[in-house]
């Protein structure tokens, strides 16, 4: 009998992915032919005329292949899955970054000042619902290059979350401990960095875990318009050289980056974590 | 006019505008500390007790009046006023050690690591944390604990003034009994001079010199400042064989249940009268009592003290005598 619910959870996950591969390998297979086939069918290499999903099984070989050396660069259109990520991860970091440069100061700000919150409202309100790519053709004309085009897509994607949470955590510090920073006599500079960042840190970490989980998002379809490099121009260029199994391969892998950035944000979260 | 106090409140008051007109709050609050002294506050809540150590704190401004600390007026906070809060106000993310090294940091910014360490962990030590405790997140401590911690951390400051807001409201009766033992033997040791809220009328009589009693709000005033005549070490346990307690717990207590009402009921109808400012301020000044000390010479069959023949005829009688007959 096991007893612990984390080995429980482990064993039931165990079977679904299990009973999930094994149909749709077997949905793969295709169909006993009980008639001898023509020559015409032969000649067409006794090809389903249904095209089908690749079975896992192939998926399963291509990973093997691809990651067992992620870094090959065989020219635009063939460059190892690594060099791919490596792009799309650098973009993300980039963007993120220089969001937060801006976003975290601003946020600050905004918590602080409830006339800078009133004044600046408006502007997010209406900033803050447009789909990033809606900026790309702006970007594209103003940069007048696509790389930095689609960091600013992401960059322009991050600052909302982070603003917003940091502005939300910066004003929703508790009245007893900027009391406590000024009865010490802290300096404006001392009581933000020594009182309020630590406060409110939790809250701005959750803005960006946030933003760099949309970010993620946002980066594959940025890549597919824009084209050249990184994971998401791999999707379509494989969609267009109608190789399946390597979309289906760069989809787990897009979804695995997606999952360690969120978790590299989570243990941040834990570390400036405190309880009241 | 007599010497300054330490502390001197002058005519303090505090109104809010509200959606009915403005609220006072309390007016002509007047009162003085001495350098050394333990002085406690009661009144009933809503009298602006909390607002009046806010304003000495320097966390609040008064609508009217001046508050001065050894001669300079007190505006802002300052490390030479340490404040102790009822919800602890610890840091959270902080150790005990290291909240307390925050406030040591702040007075003492030329100190070294090591210096601000040792005095922190001094007064740690001196309000019973130690043994593994004192490196403890405030979460993982019990409510006495914290008090203990947060009354570490202002003592650590040295302030002249300690500002203490209903600092044991929250907690047991147990611990709160061991804190205030703690509480009376640093301020002993230390003659810090304190100026303390509390609800609680043993509490005020076990640890203060003076009680300032305030009428109720609004227009809430400090209307006696009784003294505590019991001789000092004092005990928990032996304070009560007193033959000063019992008389000083009944005043406060009468005080409390009924005068604090007529009072109030009374400085409303000297505020009707119309009377020249300075008329007012005397007759809302405060009126010094001795409780224990009436009490030793009414068992002595002496006439009673000086101090106490004030409260029988005090300035405000006659004004009142002019309300009422008019």
């Amino acid at each position: 009998m096991l007893q612990s619910l984390n080995a429980r959870a482990l064993l039931v996950s165990l079977v679904l992915l299990v009973v999930t591969l094994g149909l749709w390998q077997l949905s793969h297979e295709s169909p006993e032919v009980d008639t001898e086939m023509t020559e015409y069918e032969r000649l067409m290499g006794g090809a389903d005329q249904e095209a089908r999903v690749p079975p896992p099984s192939q998926v399963i070989g291509l990973a093997v292949e691809e990651l067992s050396n992620p870094f090959y660069d065989a020219g635009p259109n063939d460059k190892g899955i690594g060099i791919q990520l490596g792009y799309s991860i650098y973009r993300v970091l980039t963007g993120f970054g220089l969001a937060a440069l801006l976003a975290i100061p601003l946020g600050f700000l905004i918590g602080m000042s409830p006339l800078m919150y009133k004044a600046l409202n408006p502007f997010i309100q209406i900033l803050k619902p447009i789909s990033p790519l809606a900026w790309m053709p702006l970007a594209l004309f103003i940069i007048k290059d696509s790389e930095t085009s689609s960091i600013f897509v992401i960059f322009i994607c991050s600052i909302w979350p982070m603003l917003i949470n940091t502005a939300f955590g910066v004003a929703g510090v508790r009245k007893d401990w900027v009391n406590v920073a000024r009865t010490h006599e802290l300096t404006p500079m001392s009581t933000a960095f020594q009182v309020i960042l630590p406060a409110a840190a939790p809250t701005i970490l959750t803005g960006m875990r946030i933003s760099i989980g949309i970010a993620w998002l946002v980066i594959v379809a940025a890549e597919m318009l824009v084209g050249g490099t990184g994971i998401g121009y791999y999707v379509w260029n494989e969609w267009n050289n109608l190789d399946l199994t390597s979309v289906i391969f760069s989809i787990l892998m897009i979804g695995i980056v997606g999952m360690l950035l969120d978790m590299a944000l989570a243990s941040a979260t834990r570390l400036v974590q405190y309880q009241e | 006019m007599t010497e300054p106090h330490f502390l001197e409140v002058k005519h303090l008051a505090k109104r809010f505008g509200t959606d009915h007109g403005e609220l006072t709050v309390f007016d002509d609050v007047s009162f003085g500390l001495d350098k050394g002294e333990f002085v406690c506050i009661i009144g009933h809540s809503g009298c602006g007790k909390s607002t009046i150590l806010n304003v000495l704190a320097g966390l609040d401004s008064p609508s009217g009046g001046e508050v001065y600390m050894a001669g300079k007026e007190v505006r802002g906070p300052s490390l030479e006023r340490g404040v102790v809060f009822q919800n602890y106000s610890l840091l959270p993310w902080r150790s005990a050690l290291s909240n307390v090294e925050f406030g040591v940091r702040a007075r003492f910014p030329g100190w070294s690591k090591s210096q601000v360490r040792e005095h922190s962990l001094q007064y740690l030590h001196m309000v019973g944390l130690k043994d593994g405790a004192e490196h403890r997140k405030p979460a993982a401590l019990s409510g006495g604990m914290r008090q203990r911690v947060s009354i570490a951390r202002a003592f650590a400051t040295q302030p002249q003034l300690l500002l203490l807001d209903e600092p044991f409201g929250a907690l047991d009766a147990l611990t709160r009994g061991t804190i205030q033992d703690e509480l009376l033997k640093i301020c002993t040791e230390t003659h810090q001079t304190v100026f303390m809220i509390t609800h609680d009328v043993d509490e005020a009589i076990l640890l203060a010199d003076r009680i300032l009693l305030m009428t109720n709000g609004p227009f809430a005033r400090v209307a006696e400042s009784v003294k505590v005549s019991i001789e000092r070490p004092r005990d928990r346990t032996t304070i009560v064989h007193d033959p000063g307690y019992y008389p000083i717990r009944t005043h406060l207590v009468d005080f409390l249940v009924s005068r604090s009402r007529e009072l109030s009921e009374r400085d409303d109808a000297v505020r009707d009268a119309g009377h020249s400012r300075e008329a007012r301020a005397q007759a809302l000044a405060p009126v010094d009592v001795d409780p224990a000390a009436e009490a030793r010479a009414r068992a002595a069959g002496e006439a009673p003290p000086e101090a106490l023949r004030t409260l029988h005829s005090t300035p405000a009688a006659a004004p009142l005598k002019a309300v009422n007959g008019r």
